[in-house]
């Protein structure tokens, strides 16, 4: 099949057939918006139940695997699905494919690292209490 | 995309009357980027300071206490309900259903409602009005 400079360039595309990707990362941000749906509403009630937001409740909530594992949950599941939403942002409205190159590398390295950081400060805190 | 710059385009907002859909559609972006942006960082913030102990949080709970953290606070609050609500809009439209006029309509109306009611509800518990 030619797919020379004479085509047009939906010919060209019919010709390449789908990119056979997009649909993964559509999927994805539903599925994770489904367990965000769970994980949010548990921690706005867990931090509404809590007898009191002190330092000493809190540890001892997030110590416990019943805390800990939530919130581990939530911490992955929502950079990932923040990840996935804020790229559907960036490639709406950053035109260039440079600046948009660098716009989603730079999400990526905020979303890794700060969830990164979120979860090592959780894993402190279940482990071993969080700083003396 | 290597294309014409002339080719004809569809037409952009500036055409539709502006309805409550609109309204949820870009709010739906804002909080999602305002929760990702702002909601991930509080949280990120708030869990280090917990795990560095009673110095460190004490530090966060001033800021976050402080006129300015409850603002940002409540404003995440609203973020959080008013992304729940139009995502689980969205949920159902992605299935094919509420595209009917009168019943998107009044699904994103019940959104916008719903995000201030549940919003005003939670802090009106929290600074302590239930008791």
């Amino acid at each position: 099949m030619s797919v020379g400079e004479s085509s047009t360039p939906l010919g060209r595309v019919r010709g390449l057939g789908s990119a056979r990707e997009g649909g993964e990362h559509w999927l994805t941000e539903r599925v994770t918006s489904i367990a965000l749906l769970l994980l949010g509403t548990w921690l706005v009630a867990s931090l509404l139940i809590l007898p009191a937001l002190d330092v000493r409740t809190t540890l001892e909530w997030l110590h416990a695997p019943s805390g800990a594992v939530p919130m581990a949950l939530l911490i992955v599941v929502g950079f990932k699905h923040a990840l996935d939403g804020m790229k559907v942002v960036v490639d709406d409205y950053v035109h260039d494919e440079g600046n948009r190159f660098a716009c989603n590398l730079v999400l990526l390295f905020l979303a890794v690292g700060g969830g990164a950081l979120a979860l090592f400060a959780l894993a402190r805190i279940a482990f071993t209490g969080g700083a003396a | 995309m290597a294309t014409s710059p002339n080719r004809p385009l569809s037409p952009h907002l500036g055409v539709y009357r502006w309805g409550p859909h609109m309204t949820v559609s870009i709010l739906h972006r804002v909080t999602g980027a305002g929760l990702s942006l702002v909601g991930l960082a509080v949280l990120t913030w708030w869990l280090v300071a917990l795990s560095g102990g009673a110095d460190s949080y004490a530090a966060f709970t001033k800021a976050a206490t402080s006129i300015y953290g409850k603002i940002v606070l409540i404003g995440l609050t609203w973020a959080f309900f008013q992304h729940l609500l139009s995502g689980i809009r969205h949920l159902v439209m992605d299935t094919g259903a509420a595209f009917e006029l009168g019943v998107n309509k009044t699904f994103a109306l019940v959104t916008l409602v719903g995000s201030v009611l549940l919003t005003a509800a939670l802090w009106w518990y929290v600074l302590g009005g239930a008791k």
